[in-house]
């Protein structure tokens, strides 16, 4: 490979993405993140099957558990538009296309996490 | 770019079948139905941000019989995803990369993510532990 690229190419080590091994590892980062948000998560689902309106609303605006579901939701969605833009890069190959569901994919998982992070700071402030 | 057809990836047809294979698409799978449970965890939060009555409203739909299923479906991707996630990051730091080892893992992450799933509703539905 070595040789097909030029010098400064190599030096810059950014590859044909552009972006070099970035998002390979924001998708590691984010992954090693997410086990132990991902496991407090399920543990609190657990306690909150059954709580009604005020159980459910007291327990996000405490500011611990607050703070986890920001975290957890702000990582979560990162790492989910890290994940479909290589689901997208594999199976479409129309240029036109594939950037524009890029475009897509990057603007609804910021407004997802945008809109779930406002909920938790509308009910803990 | 080029106009002929082209093998593209992942082209399942030559694989052999086996646990691994059966993981792999799981993960893809999984992952992009987390992107749908992300959509309901967004929803919930949003209810209890709105008020009692939308509160109240999310609640009815989650508990009826395609709220369950629905939920079991996410709670199970969840635990397998999350499984096969951490074997990932054990291969991208290149160990358990063998075919003895990644054959011993795929029964880890079935019983894994079996147990931790049954784990959940157990509990959460209070058949053990008495949590609700
Ligand atoms: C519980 C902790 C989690 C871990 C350890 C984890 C781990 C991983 C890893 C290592 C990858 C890259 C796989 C590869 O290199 O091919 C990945 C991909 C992916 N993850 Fe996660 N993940 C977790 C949670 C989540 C969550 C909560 C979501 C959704 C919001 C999600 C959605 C995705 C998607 C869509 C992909 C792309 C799948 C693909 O390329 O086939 N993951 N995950």
């Amino acid at each position: 490979m070595g040789k097909m690229q030029t010098p400064l190419g190599k030096v810059r080590g950014l590859g044909s993405a552009k972006n070099g091994t970035h998002h390979w590892w924001m998708q590691k980062v984010t992954a090693v993140a997410l086990i132990p948000l991902t496991i407090w998560f399920v543990a609190s689902l657990v306690q909150l099957t059954s709580s009604d309106y005020e159980a459910a609303f007291m327990w996000v605006a405490y500011p611990l558990n607050a703070i986890l579901m920001i975290l957890f939701i702000s990582t979560g969605v990162y790492h989910l538009k890290l994940g479909i833009q290589v689901v997208v890069e594999d199976y479409i190959h129309v240029e036109m296309t594939k950037v524009t569901l890029q475009m897509i994919v990057t603007f609804g998982c910021a407004a997802l996490g945008l809109t779930g992070v406002l909920a938790i700071l509308k009910i803990a402030l | 770019m080029a106009k002929k057809e082209r093998p593209i990836s992942p082209h399942l047809q030559i694989y052999a079948w086996g646990g691994h294979m059966a993981l792999s698409i799981f993960h893809r799978a999984s992952g992009i139905a987390l992107g749908a449970g992300t959509l309901l965890l967004i929803w919930w939060l949003g209810s209890l941000a709105m008020g009692e009555e939308s509160y109240i409203l999310f609640q009815t739909y989650m508990s009826s019989i395609y709220g369950k299923i629905v939920l079991f479906a996410f709670t199970t991707a969840l635990m397998l995803h999350m499984c096969n996630g951490i074997r990932h990051l054990f291969w991208d730091a290149g160990k358990g990369f063998d075919l003895d080892a990644t054959r011993r893992s795929n029964y880890l992450i079935f019983a894994g993510t079996v147990i931790f799933t049954a784990a959940i509703w157990l509990l959460g539905l209070g058949l053990i532990g008495g949590l609700s």
